[in-house]
């Protein structure tokens, strides 16, 4: 199950450097997003280019790698609307070698983004102020935040008629998650009921958790980064409780 | 003989529709069933149950002796399934297509390499084995989906409507690859709209329609049930069609119909028919522009077994119906 589910993620990573808009979601997009929010709302939010990057970058990882952690149910959907998941049912593999290749595929995605995100970063002038192994659990942080979230795109994925329609919901959901967040400006600037939504919401503290483990602060104040981490691991544990049983149970429905 | 393919009263329900209703199917080792029907008779339903994607309502099926549904597992190391839709990925090249599908059956990368040189090769794909699947052509990609179906070397191949939508010369090449296989010894079962498909491949034909078996016979018993072939005469004159009329009568089974209007067909039994109308003809001094004997088509052969009009009987019931 294991070597079938490898050579399935091997697939989707192919399917990625062949699909040129896959593969701009995870090294371009990043770099735009960088550029146009560093050097063009930069001053105006942090008084300086160089301030605001070390603000926004760790924001930017996190909402980079949010949307290519929901293009799982298009990708999956797409596989069982070209019929490419007959032959896998087919062959004499383990039902869910599909379902988990194509998560592994997405981890090897994130990676790739987060790299990028994170060379380009430095290139333009962030500095990491926390030891190495700092960075490599922020690493591991969002990437098992991303693969605890994949399973609501995953869900959506097994349910909705149309690629598109996986993408549109998708995005309904992203949308409030990241920009209502602490992704772009500090929670305080925002007016009270946001600030509301923006404590509760899983994504800021993920984004806090970065920043903490990258740049050695945060952002709220009286939360250290551990109660952070504590945050989003809950939060892990509460995404995989609620979606990760329906969306296998679909998932097997339709395989 | 030992039977590679066996069903015993198949029933699937999708919601309050039966896709099948108590289907018996059997296939002997080695040789070809043609499942005969139109569009929405249970056909793909039926494959889809035997190639273990799909679990009947009710009723059994084995395949090499394995049951579809306990021993799903073992009964995928023995089958290939080739669908309706080519079921490729397009985003990859055709030789990843069959190495990756290599892999999954527990091939070596380089056995699998290997193997899927042999398939491309076999089935003129050399040239295009480096490019993305989607460049494919139709005729193309269906020889792809066709060599992912016999990577593992399958006992027993399940074709569902392997030439709709293949232009004659491609269906031509289907039809020899086909040929190739049942050489070799293996056991296939072919869902097909056209009688002369299942006619020129099958040792015996099932005709179903609305998930029951309506027929079940040798091609050559079954041409026989339902009118044996019908001539068609397209005369170069208009003029001359009352002669052809009345030509046609002395040789045909019945009165001749006018599906055009310079076209005129009638059933016939007699297999020395042809003959005797294009020695009748140059007797009588009439010159055509088209004559042929053909299989009767689907339509003609519901009208026969059923004796009611499939597209009248139909358009309250097709409706649903997965296909």
């Amino acid at each position: 199950m294991l070597r079938d589910s490898l050579i399935l993620a091997r697939r989707s990573v192919v399917k990625m450097t062949r699909n040129p808009e896959q593969f701009i979601d995870v090294t371009l997009q990043p770099i735009i997003l960088t550029v146009v929010f560093v050097f063009i709302f930069g001053g105006a939010i942090a008084g300086s280019t160089g301030a605001y990057v070390e603000f926004a970058l760790p924001g930017i990882i996190v909402q980079t790698i949010m949307f290519t952690s929901l293009t799982i149910g298009v990708n999956l959907n797409t596989d069982i609307q070209k019929g490419i998941f007959d032959r896998f049912r087919s062959l004499p593999i383990a039902r869910s070698a599909p379902l988990f290749g194509a998560v592994l595929g997405d981890i090897v995605r994130h990676s790739i983004a987060i790299t990028v995100t994170l060379v380009f970063g430095a290139i333009i002038g962030f500095q990491f102020q926390t030891p190495w192994w700092h960075v490599a659990i922020a690493i591991l942080l969002i990437i098992t935040f991303a693969v605890s979230l994949c399973w609501v795109s995953v869900l959506i994925g097994m349910l909705a008629r149309s690629a598109g329609a996986v993408q549109g919901l998708s995005f309904l959901i992203v949308f409030p998650l990241t920009f209502g967040s602490s992704t772009f400006v500090p929670a305080s600037t925002l007016p009270t009921w946001l600030q509301g939504w923006v404590a509760i919401n899983p994504v800021t503290h993920v984004i806090e958790s970065m920043r903490g483990l990258l740049t050695g602060s945060t952002s709220v104040a009286g939360d250290t980064t551990t109660g952070q981490i504590l945050w989003v691991i809950a939060s892990c544990v509460v995404l995989v409780g609620v979606f990760f049983p329906p969306a296998t149970w679909a998932y097997r429905r339709k395989i | 003989m030992t039977a590679a393919i066996e069903a015993r009263g198949l029933v699937k329900r999708f919601g309050k529709t039966k896709a099948l209703d108590g289907i018996d199917l059997t296939v002997e080792e080695g040789r070809v069933l043609g499942v005969l029907g139109p569009n929405g008779a249970g056909k793909t339903t039926a494959v889809r149950i035997l190639a273990t994607l799909l679990k009947p309502d009710g009723g059994t099926a084995t395949v090499s002796g394995l049951d579809v549904v306990h021993q799903a597992t073992a009964v995928r190391r023995k089958i290939g399934l080739t669908g309706q839709f080519a079921s490729v990925d397009e985003d990859l090249t055709g030789m990843q297509n069959l190495v990756m599908v290599g892999q999954l059956l527990d091939l070596t990368t380089r056995q699998a390499k290997i193997r899927a040189s042999e398939l491309l090769a076999e089935f003129d794909l050399t040239d295009a084995a480096g490019r993305l699947a989607k460049t494919y052509s139709g005729g193309m990609r269906r020889r792809l989906d066709l060599s992912a179906s016999l990577i593992g070397r399958p006992a027993v191949v399940f074709l569902d409507e392997p030439t709709t939508g293949l232009d004659p010369a491609k269906r031509d090449d289907v039809w020899d690859m086909i040929r190739a296989l049942v050489k070799q010894g293996t056991t296939i079962l072919l869902t097909t709209q056209y009688l002369e498909e299942a006619d020129a491949l099958a040792n015996e034909i099932t005709v179903i329609d609305h998930g029951s078996i309506i027929a079940h016979d040798t091609p050559q018993g079954l041409k026989r049930q339902v009118g044996g072939q019908t001539l068609e005469v397209r005369p170069t004159d208009v003029a001359s069609l009352p002669r052809v009329r009345e030509l046609m009568i002395r040789f045909g089974t019945r009165e001749p119909e006018q599906p055009a209007p310079d076209l005129l067909s009638v059933p016939v039994t007699d297999e020395s028919a042809l003959t005797q109308v294009v020695a009748a003809l140059s007797a009588e001094n009439i010159s055509v522009s088209e004559l042929s004997l053909r299989l009767p088509s689907l339509d003609e052969v519901f009208y026969s077994l059923t004796g009611q009009n499939r597209t009248a009987a139909d358009a309250t019931t097709t409706k649903g119906a997965a296909a």
